[in-house]
């Protein structure tokens, strides 16, 4: 085969400039990526390779009454239609409950969801025998609004949901429902301020779409090469549905082009080793783009209703809050974006009571999971509006309120965790705040640098500038009692060493972590990575949650310790040990209270604060984001650039929530599948981005690192409306901005 | 078809693009397919000189012209400028569409050596990233057109 392991080209670093803790090191695989050879999973090739299509449901809501494969069987090239009647072990998967079919059964739930499977020798080929795969649907009653999914009928009678020691909800559709009551929710203050909001469905819209290539190993196994987030947890979830033991199932992390939470649930993997295990052929499955907005989870949208109570003197007093996200038809991620939603709803400021509800509904709209940011998103967008809000009731400037109520260690989480690690939350918004933005600009000026770029007609009379101010917070790794480790395994052979781990590199630059610790703690230079697969080393964890940095330089370091003491203890020329890494242990929250019923839920937390200016169109509805300036809680950087590089661009798809970026649906259907209809930000969209980065170390993770991914894109939509309100005087209470919102016609 | 400076030939299905010829007949991976709509620049290539997405021309229009890959910009273990840059700069996480980006920027390099920061806004505005929010980018560009790329 072409690419992956074993192949001529690893998708991996081999070698590394010296590069320690600290350091600027460029990427490993920086030279292959620039030259085009470095091989994503799209690229992969095999000798007798065929092509895999996935036919999916053009329904949102239907019972299927009949498949009716034959004229596609008896097309040319086609060496396999496949059903779930074909799936030879169980015929259910999924993340956190096993709810969503291989292939649908009896009904589908959500537009796109696959039904049948192609394998042909042409991608065209594969193509066409899919549209002559005959379903009958017959159209069901859909569940398309969040806010009646709990009086419909339930789109999963079984209730996969119950029963997993979260608040059980008598009422249909609920995926989860939690509840956190702190204090006194009912404590009267000197002013309230009160507002509901509203998040659109944001996609991950990562360049590489999903794909991969599985080959038949001639004995019953298959190995897979796949881009993916989590190795392990894929074969955790593959091998049961095709009736074989684990080991029979090797995944091997193929090229990722991109991920930010979208790779966390399956795509190709059980299809491809259907078609393989099947035809006896290597089978490589590659989305489209239209395909793959279909392909994965996205971003809950979210509607969030908030009331803040505060003294005169601009003291937070209480918060309540409800929050309901549309989970679509499979629960994926869902309950733990439920909880973040909900822990990180107050923002990072010292709220002596709460109440919080929030609520997690199927329905049969695009199916919603993990993406950048994991339900803070959402509420932080709300909580910041509500600060604004509140500072302007209060006549107090909009910093002075942030520091005022800015949560420092020592004090308690809605949830009942005391902050015990570091939170430099006043820290952080001073950095940020101190940072200058460049003066205005003179009109008239080059098309290009006015709201709406070229495609603005005027000389820019109706352009006002506003500044927005924002401060968000979320959880490094995962929470609420969850037995999260990293595994990593190194040979250590005289001068030279090899590292053995499964985290899956995905653009974020975790094998130069590795090789940093690896090179910092062995003191060597004359290290490489091997491949990532689940054969010869233990689960790494996911890619997700900002903990990776924290988990994989925690097992690198733990396995580079052993194997020095080892050599020093034996004197053998070689020693090969492999190292399991914990984090501290986390504590589930009271399905009654939601208040931790340990000494914490959460293992550490990070936080970011950013200015904004933007310029504002008022007449046209267009919009220009002319500097943002951030402060971000890092821990201990430890490859500067790359952090900066995750600031910017984690910003940058912060950007694409506040101005441009939603999924829109028609009764389910999504009518915007393109990067025509679906706008990303370009080179054009985005501003200059000054990123401060504040080392306040964690005591409890390795070299005092906290991951870095997460906060820039929670707290930038918020930033960046804050700057729009305030060009505009408008609420501007749902994201994204539209031009019909800036120029008031639907408030 | 001339490809990187070599008489290649490639017996193609009329409705195949030039892309899927590179990637699928002719074992040139580098150009990317991320939108097959134009839309990305993720496999932008120059055709008889011109910055062109692969993936909007047939590979039968391709006959008889001259195409530049990612591929072929660097010579042999020495990389082009551009290529090089991208790297110290930070320019590149997934990397998905660094290819094109490279190529986009040889070619904007090119043409205007020195350009404004507007300018290359402009340029490179057909280009998606989805990483970096483009930052490093900017200052990869910056880097190689101080030398001379």
């Amino acid at each position: 085969m072409r690419g992956g392991a074993g192949g001529a080209v690893s998708t991996v670093a081999r070698r590394l400039e010296v590069g320690r803790i600290g350091e600027v090191v460029p990427r490993g695989d920086g030279v292959p990526k620039t030259t085009g050879q470095f091989a994503y999973a799209s690229d992969l090739w095999a000798a007798g390779m065929l092509w895999g299509q996935t036919v999916r449901s053009p329904h949102a809501h239907a019972r299927i009454v009949e498949i009716d494969i034959a004229e596609a069987v008896a097309m040319p090239g086609v060496h396999a239609v496949l059903t779930h009647d074909d799936v030879p072990g169980q015929k259910l998967y999924g993340l956190e409950f096993a709810d969503q079919p291989v292939l649908a059964i009896d009904r589908v739930r959500y537009f796109g969801e696959p039904v049948a499977l192609v394998a042909a020798e042409h991608p065209e080929q594969a193509r066409r025998a899919a549209e002559l795969v005959r379903v009958e649907y017959e159209p069901l009653e859909l569940v398309v609004d969040p806010a009646r999914a709990t009086e419909q009928e339930p789109l999963h009678p079984d209730r996969p949901t119950m029963g997993h020691g979260y608040r059980d909800d008598p009422r249909p559709n609920v995926v989860r429902h939690l509840v956190i009551r702190h204090g006194d929710p009912d404590a009267p203050a000197d002013v309230s301020v009160d507002g509901a909001y509203e998040v659109g469905i944001q996609d991950q819209s990562f360049l590489g779409p999903e794909s991969g290539l599985a080959i038949p190993d001639g004995e019953g196994g298959v190995d897979i090469h796949v881009a993916t987030q989590w190795l392990h947890v894929d074969r955790d979830q593959v091998a049961p549905c095709l009736g074989l033991p684990p080991d029979q199932v090797r995944i091997h992390l193929a090229g990722v082009g991109g991920a930010f939470g979208g790779r966390e649930d399956l795509s190709m993997q059980i299809h491809g080793a259907m078609l393989a295990l099947h035809t006896g052929r290597p089978v490589k499955l590659v989305y489209g783009r239209e395909e793959s907005f279909v392909g994965h989870v996205h971003r809950h949208p979210a509607r969030i209703w908030a009331e803040h109570r505060a003294t005169r003197e601009g003291r937070l007093v209480s918060v309540r809050m409800r929050i309901l996200l549309d989970g679509g038809a499979y629960a994926s991620s869902s309950t733990a974006v439920t909880s973040n939603a909900a822990s990180f709803g107050c923002g990072p400021y010292d709220v002596p009571n709460a109440l919080i509800e929030s609520t997690c509904v199927y329905t049969n709209n695009p199916p919603c999971g993990a993406m950048r940011g994991f339900g803070a998103v959402q509420t932080c967008f709300a909580t910041e509006a509500q600060m604004d809000k509140l500072a302007a009731a209060l006549a107090i400037d909009p910093v002075e309120l942030r520091l005022l109520n800015a949560l420092a260690p020592g004090d308690t989480l809605p949830t009942g965790q005391v902050v015990r690690g570091s939170l430099p939350v006043a820290e952080v918004i001073r950095r940020a705040a101190a940072l200058e933005p460049p003066p205005p600009e003179e009109l008239p000026r080059d098309p290009i640098r006015l709201p709406g770029g070229a495609g603005n007609t005027t000389r820019g009379q109706g352009v006002k500038r506003g500044s927005g101010f924002a401060v968000g917070f979320k959880n490094i790794c995962y929470s609420e009692g969850f037995d999260d480790f990293c595994a990593a395994r190194v040979v250590l052979s005289g001068t030279a060493a090899e590292i053995h781990c499964a985290a899956a590199e995905v653009g974020q630059g975790v094998t130069g972590v590795m090789l940093q610790v690896a090179r910092t703690e062995l003191g060597i230079d004359d290290v490489t990575l091997a491949p990532p697969g689940t054969a010869r080393v233990d689960s790494a964890g996911s890619a997700s949650a900002s903990r990776l940095t924290y988990m994989a330089a925690g097992a690198v370091q733990l396995a580079c310790r052993a194997a020095l003491e080892e050599r020093d203890r034996t004197g053998a020329a070689e020693v090969d040990v492999e190292r399991v890494y914990h984090h501290p242990r986390t504590w589930p929250l009271d399905p009654d209270n939601g208040q931790t019923t340990g000494e914490r839920s959460h293992v550490a937390l990070a936080v970011a604060a950013m200015r904004v200016v933007a310029e504002v169109d008022v007449e046209l509805g267009l919009t220009r984001v002319v500097w943002i300036g951030t402060a971000q809680d890092v821990g201990k950087a430890i490859n500067p650039q790359a952090v900066e590089g995750q600031i910017e661009g984690g910003t940058a798809q912060g950007l694409g929530l506040a101005l441009m970026e939603e999924i829109q649906t028609r009764d389910g259907l999504i009518t915007n599948a393109s990067f025509t209809d679906y706008l990303i930000p370009t080179a054009l969209d985005m501003p200059p981005v000054v990123s401060e980065l504040v080392e306040d170390p964690e005591p409890d993770a390795p070299y005092g690192v906290k991951g870095v991914g997460e906060p820039p894109t929670v707290v930038s939509t918020a930033a960046i409306v804050s700057a729009l309100r305030d060009a505009t005087g408008r609420e501007l209470a749902r994201v994204p901005v539209r031009p019909d919102d800036v120029v008031g016609l639907t408030s | 078809m001339t490809v990187n400076g070599e008489e290649r030939e490639a017996d193609v299905w009329p409705g195949e693009s030039l892309l899927f010829a590179l990637r699928e007949r002719l074992g040139l991976p580098g150009s990317k397919n991320a939108c097959e709509q134009g839309e990305c620049g993720s496999c932008s290539i120059l055709l008889d000189g011109t910055l062109v997405c692969a993936c909007l021309v047939l590979a039968a229009q391709a006959d008889g012209h001259s195409v530049v890959t990612v591929e072929g910009l660097a010579a042999g273990e020495e990389l082009h400028p551009v290529q090089a840059a991208f790297v110290e700069a930070g320019a590149v996480q997934c990397g998905f569409c660094t290819p094109g980006l490279v190529v986009a920027t040889a070619d904007l390099l090119a043409r205007v050596p020195s350009p404004s920061e507007d300018e290359v806004r402009e340029a490179l505005s057909g280009n998606l990233c989805r990483c970096t929010g483009y930052a490093k980018i900017f200052e990869a560009v910056r880097l190689a057109a101080g030398q001379g790329a």
